[in-house]
């Protein structure tokens, strides 16, 4: 009874668009729901640091280069605010990793796909931050304080990557001809799994009930697609590059742009590890692990003896 | 040697210095012992790349045949790098990535404020700029340095290890150039005499305060300006700018 009481309550507070903070009390299944989402998001932070991170050491100008180590820097900035955030609903980081590791927590499918010439870097920007930003702003009024605040803040810088990974793109198509392909080519190749970043329909999708209940999502997965679609279709053709979808067109009866089907079976084996990098994502997150194992151990013990 | 080639050498020399130190730092994202050193490195990147752009293209300016700061970077063979070896050594373990970045930062701590009174109004300039960040940059090495050498026997191992092997580069530093000499006359770079021993003095203070041994002089000098390292760092850095001449990034 006593249970029954409190989750109405918590429900009316949700409902009146009131935070839930830390010390707040919250039914289990919200506080587990919120630390799979937010340390989800942080891993795909951190792991997204990988396609990246790839280019910066060939990053054609100084200019690009700073620009890419500002931006990959700033990712590893979300996933510190994120791992945090997650951290006061009671788990630590160490905890958050070792579920990563073991395959128990995901991150996004998107950066188990490999980054092949420059004009990745931009479509990256473009569409997977593009992406991310669409559903991080409608989880800017998500209902746990922490990840709320933390949205707002990363929203602005997200935008900001978006913009510069656009602003890559154009370069590229007013390049040289070797160029223009590059780009074609980084568009053919990130546009479905930037679509597959919002997840299953939402009749598919069985956590988007309760997350919507509890308000931790605000926007179904469906919508969230289809904005960013909407969004991005009229850029690519100001680029003058081809989005790869043969269905793709404008539909002047619902406003909205139609699209073909994404390809839900290769959307499930990249979840299910089976992806083009997944392995190398996973075991290059290991491995530096492992290697760093003495640098936390130099500080942990260092830290001991300065405590005495 | 008149006055402008000295000045182009010398700026070129601190412009690779830290463009070559930058790229090693670059080599680590996301490869950090710990997220937030992944980041702290990343930073320091950013800022030698910074200073490199800065300084590569005032001495584009002063060479003035035309050629930026991107062409300087991107379109130069080994030979024409006049960083120092240590800078393009590899980031064999995070012990050699601090101890070769802590031995930069006490350099540039110490050259910084003495370029700030430079007589060359554009140099002064950009070392006030500049030292801000290195201050930052020793601070967090320095507390590594110690950390390490105090921290586990392993930590003080690695961190001895990549001083005495990365000791033999450091003569480089210590060695006046003719030109550095010449601009020293003039006032626009301080007295590299004086900046050596300072630098000596300093690193084998906070070497000793961390529990590590003054690594041995007992090595042979290499005569070569580069390492076998700088050719494949470069062949990674240039392969855009070499594979593709016409295109503009």
């Amino acid at each position: 009874m006593e249970f029954q009481k409190k989750l109405h309550e918590f429900q009316q507070y949700i409902d009146a668009e009131e935070k839930i903070e830390p010390k707040d009390w919250m039914p289990d299944d919200y506080r587990l729901h919120n630390i799979r989402q937010i340390s989800q998001h942080a891993h795909s932070e951190v792991i997204g640091m990988q396609p990246e991170g790839n280019w910066i050491t060939r990053a054609p100008t100084l200019r690009a280069k700073k620009i890419l180590l500002a931006k990959i820097q700033d990712e590893g900035g979300h996933g510190l605010y994120l791992y945090s955030a997650a951290e006061t609903l009671g788990i630590s980081r160490d905890e958050m990793i070792e579920q990563l590791h073991a395959g128990k927590a995901k991150y996004s499918s998107v950066f188990n796909y490999p980054t092949l010439n420059w004009a990745d870097i931009g479509a990256i920007g473009w569409l997977v931050d593009g992406a991310a930003v669409t559903n991080q702003l409608s989880l800017r009024r998500t209902s746990f304080g922490p990840y709320s605040r933390a949205m707002l803040r990363i929203c602005n810088e997200e935008s900001f990557h978006q913009r510069q990974g656009y602003e890559i793109m154009l370069k590229m198509v007013k390049g040289t001809p070797d160029q223009h392909e590059m780009a074609q080519d980084a568009l053919n190749r990130w546009w479905w799994p930037a679509l597959m970043m919002f997840g299953p329909h939402d009749n598919q999708s069985s956590r988007t009930t309760k997350g919507m209940l509890w308000k931790i999502k605000r926007a179904s997965n469906d919508e969230l697609r289809q904005r960013f679609i909407d969004k991005t279709a009229p850029q690519a053709e100001f680029l003058g590059l081809k989005i790869p979808d043969p269905k793709l067109c404008w539909n002047e009866a619902s406003g909205h742009y139609d699209t073909a089907e994404i390809n839900w079976e290769e959307f499930n084996k990249v979840i299910n590890g089976d992806g083009p990098c997944n392995r190398e994502r996973m075991e290059h997150h290991k491995n530096v692990h492992a290697e760093g194992a003495w640098v936390r151990e130099a500080a942990a013990a260092y830290a001991t003896r300065k405590e005495v | 040697m008149d006055m402008q080639p000295a000045l182009f050498q010398y700026c070129l020399q601190l412009g690779d210095n830290n463009l070559i130190l930058g790229h090693r730092l670059s080599e680590m994202c996301s490869r950090g012992p710990m997220l937030e050193e992944d980041i702290a490195l990343t930073n320091f990147a950013l800022d030698h790349i910074g200073q490199a752009e800065a300084l590569l293209k005032y001495a584009g300016e002063i060479e003035g045949k035309g050629r930026s700061e991107d062409d300087l970077s991107y379109l130069r063979s080994v030979d024409a790098f006049s960083n120092w070896k240590l800078v393009e050594q590899p980031n064999t373990d995070f012990a050699y990535v601090i101890a070769r970045q802590f031995m930069v930062d006490v350099y540039q701590c110490l050259l910084y404020p003495k370029l700030q009174k430079s007589t060359n109004a554009m140099i002064a300039g950009m070392a006030g700029r500049f030292l801000k960040e290195s201050i930052y940059h020793q601070r967090h090495t320095s507390a590594w340095v110690h950390r390490l050498g105090l921290g586990t026997a392993e930590s003080h191992r690695r961190i001895q290890q990549a001083f005495n092997n990365l000791w033999r580069y450091t003569p480089e530093i210590l060695t006046a150039k003719p030109f550095e000499t010449l601009l020293s006359a003039q006032g626009i770079a301080p007295d590299p005499e004086e900046l050596a021993m300072d630098w000596t003095v300093q690193i084998i203070r906070v070497i000793t305060k961390a529990g590590l041994r003054r690594p041995s002089d007992d090595f042979v000098e290499s005569y070569t300006t580069h390492t076998e390292h700088l050719g494949p760092l470069l062949a990674d850095m240039q392969y855009l700018q070499r594979t593709y001449p016409d295109a503009k990034w």
